[in-house]
């Protein structure tokens, strides 16, 4: 009956739902599929994607050394917008890291089991992520040898940063998102580092047990370590909630049509889960074809993240109608200019390309068929990666008219504007490529904690016969 | 040569069904010096062992409060008293506008008070561990379940405790030297 991965899968006798893990797998066979591709003797692929990777990100190298040289008029930025593509790319990157926290933290306390499979990878999506992040505000000061101003470092002008300024606390906001999210993926990675530990030698071993820092499971450890991240999770799920808001309020605290709205946090943090998960789909899809992980990462854990998009793309698609129906009840004719000029102005074509690829292209998602279709998932999912950079797009682009009719500009991006931001892409999979080759893609502890058999109180026994489940239970009662 | 002072007893089991009962049992004995290494952690299994609940809890609460103190202070301080500045008519002290970078903060430390608290307690980095002495042990972060036994409790008997663990299901028991 469960040939294929796609059928339906036998009930788990334990817990009277299907299992997340398919195959019967045995806890070595989790170790030793999850290690596999970190012991391969071959690496011929891999070499293929880190070498391109590489060579990208040798073009963002070479457009930040050369924006460092001549500065931001490299650009396309003019006035009235004065921020261009750099925030874009900046929002962009943040929100596709909003996913990771999103499985690791709000998933973790809301017993989603099913995350276990691809948190690990999720959450490297995640760091990776919000280093492209940092890089644009960081390149986008222009003389960023005069960064540190944005730290309450004593200096020599006596001056403190303007703890008032939306920009300052987003440098609070993502640093901090930074290194949370950065230990909680480490913790998580301690037991793993140890399995590698205890199945490698020489130098390798060496390497892997210095970063498992002594692990030996003892339970003594685990119940500390187990509060721990319980904790860690329950301080994220505010702190990435709190992270998009206040990128929200980099726009939402300024006067200006289109961008001073309360509606604003809500719609990015439903925006960045939205793309995030598009980025995990975008990345698992063929990693799993590739590692041979179908079997942990299965098309359940596809169609689960399919229902997440569903529903946040149409969070997202009721906050673009409800910013247009606000513009035109308020009354306020700079508001309503702005939404008629996005829709039908210079910008028309991105705030189409926006609608179509996030409010029209989930909604295949729908039919099961469509969800469990891994080539729709794997295009659909770029399609709304696209859509979500042109909403940071047409958002950005309200700047272009402003106030006084005589300084409106159109925006067109420079080959510097477009190489930095291919460039981030470098940057990106180049981090992935080495976590892909050294890191355990999947938490090997965790993910051996929703076998059946890891249930202190199951019994093989009970695999078998029809009413299994009820027998458990009443052991249980009993117990 | 001086021979090795024993450490303790060392024995594996195959599922967590059994380390399970294992501990209860071990428990119920009433050892004080033990452990059981799993390669994840089985549910309920500290509560089998009889252990306390852990103290990371409060050491994030601590660093938490400290963090969100710090933040107010470090913004009150540089905006109101050290050099304030008149931004846009705005009140030397406007704390709302303080609320983001405290709240960042006091998550900040609230979250190296649970890593480097759980570090702390749990004694780690400690790279050497008698434990990591025996060979089979390595398959702790497999597929394996052990209970240690450490020689300095007062109930250890080289003899009695290493029946009481092949009694309790152990398929293999061995002595760990220091």
């Amino acid at each position: 009956m469960a040939t294929a991965h796609d059928t339906i899968d036998p009930l788990d006798p334990v817990k009277g739902r299907a299992p997340l893990i398919l195959g019967n797998a045995s806890f070595a066979d989790i170790t030793n599929a999850v290690a596999a591709p970190l012991e391969q003797t071959s690496y011929k692929g891999w070499w293929l994607g880190f070498g391109a990777a590489v060579l990208t990100l040798g073009v963002l190298l070479i457009s930040v050394g050369y924006l460092v040289w001549e500065g931001t008029g490299i650009w396309g930025l003019q006035n009235p917008v004065g921020w261009g593509w750099a925030i874009v790319n900046f929002v962009f990157w943040v929100g596709i890291g909003h996913a990771g926290t999103l499985i690791s933290a709000i998933l973790f306390l809301f017993r989603q089991k099913w995350r276990t499979s691809i948190n690990r990878y999720a959450e490297a999506m995640t760091i990776f992520a919000v280093i492209c992040a940092l890089l644009f505000p960081t390149i986008h000061v222009g003389r960023i040898w005069l960064l540190y101003w944005v730290f309450p470092i004593p200096n020599q002008m006596a001056m403190w940063p303007n703890f008032m300024s939306p920009l300052l606390w987003d440098v609070f906001a993502v640093s901090t998102y930074f290194t949370v999210s950065l230990l909680f993926w480490y913790v998580g990675l301690i037991p793993d580092f140890a399995t590698m530990r205890d199945r490698s030698k020489g130098l390798r071993q060496k390497i892997y047990g210095g970063f498992a820092l002594g692990w030996r499971g003892s339970m003594r450890h685990w119940v500390n370590y187990e509060k721990a991240y319980l904790i860690l999770a329950a301080l994220s799920t505010p702190l990435v909630l709190s992270v998009h808001t206040i990128v929200s309020f980099d726009f939402a605290v300024s006067n200006l049509p289109g961008w001073h709205t309360t509606i604003f946090p809500p719609y990015f943090v439903a925006g960045a889960i939205f793309s995030g998960f598009a980025m995990v789909l975008t990345l698992a899809i063929p990693a799993r074809k590739i590692f041979h992980l179908e079997h942990i990462i299965t098309t359940k854990h596809l169609e689960n993240m399919a229902k997440i998009i569903l529903l946040t793309g149409s969070l997202v698609g009721y906050a673009y109608g409800m910013e247009a129906f606000v513009a035109w009840y308020s009354g306020n004719e700079y508001e309503s200019f702005t939404f008629s000029h996005r829709m039908f102005g210079d910008y028309a074509w991105a705030y189409w390309i926006m609608i179509t690829c996030n409010v029209v292209s989930p909604q295949f998602f729908w039919f099961k068929k469509m969800r469990r279709n891994v080539t729709v998932l794997f295009i659909l999912s770029i399609f709304v990666n696209i859509g979500m950079w042109f909403e940071r797009f047409v958002i950005t682009m309200s700047l272009s008219a402003d106030f006084i009719p005589s300084s409106w500009d159109y925006y067109s991006p420079t080959i510097w504007d477009i190489s930095t931001f291919i460039g981030s892409f470098g940057l990106f999979f180049t981090l992935f490529f080495l976590f892909l080759r050294f890191i355990p893609m999947v938490a090997i502890a965790e993910v051996k904690t929703v076998l059946p058999q890891a249930d202190p109180h199951w019994h093989p026994e009970s695999a078998h016969g029809a009413d299994a489940d009820h027998a458990t239970k009443e052991a249980h009662a009993h117990g | 040569m001086a021979e090795q002072k024993v450490w303790g007893l060392l024995a594996e089991f195959e599922t967590p069904q059994t380390i399970f009962t294992a501990c209860e049992g071990v428990r119920d004995e009433g050892y004080r010096h033990w452990d059981a290494c799993t390669p994840f952690p089985v549910h309920n299994l500290d509560k089998a062992m009889g252990l306390g609940a852990s103290k990371v809890p409060w050491i994030v609460l601590a660093l938490a409060l400290f963090g969100m103190t710090a933040g107010f202070t470090l913004q009150w301080w540089t905006s109101a008293v050290d050099y304030p500045v008149m931004i846009a008519g705005k009140p030397f002290v406007a704390w709302p506008a303080w609320v983001p970078v405290t709240f960042e903060l006091t998550i900040l430390l609230g979250a190296f008070g649970a890593v480097f608290g759980m570090f702390g307690l749990n004694r780690l980095p400690t790279f050497h561990h008698p434990l990591f002495g025996s060979e089979r042990f390595a398959r702790v972060t497999d597929d394996r379940f052990f209970i240690a036994i450490e020689s300095r409790d007062p109930l250890y008997d080289a003899k009695k405790t290493k029946k009481l663990l092949q009694k309790l299901g152990a398929t293999h028991v061995e002595e760990i030297s220091e």
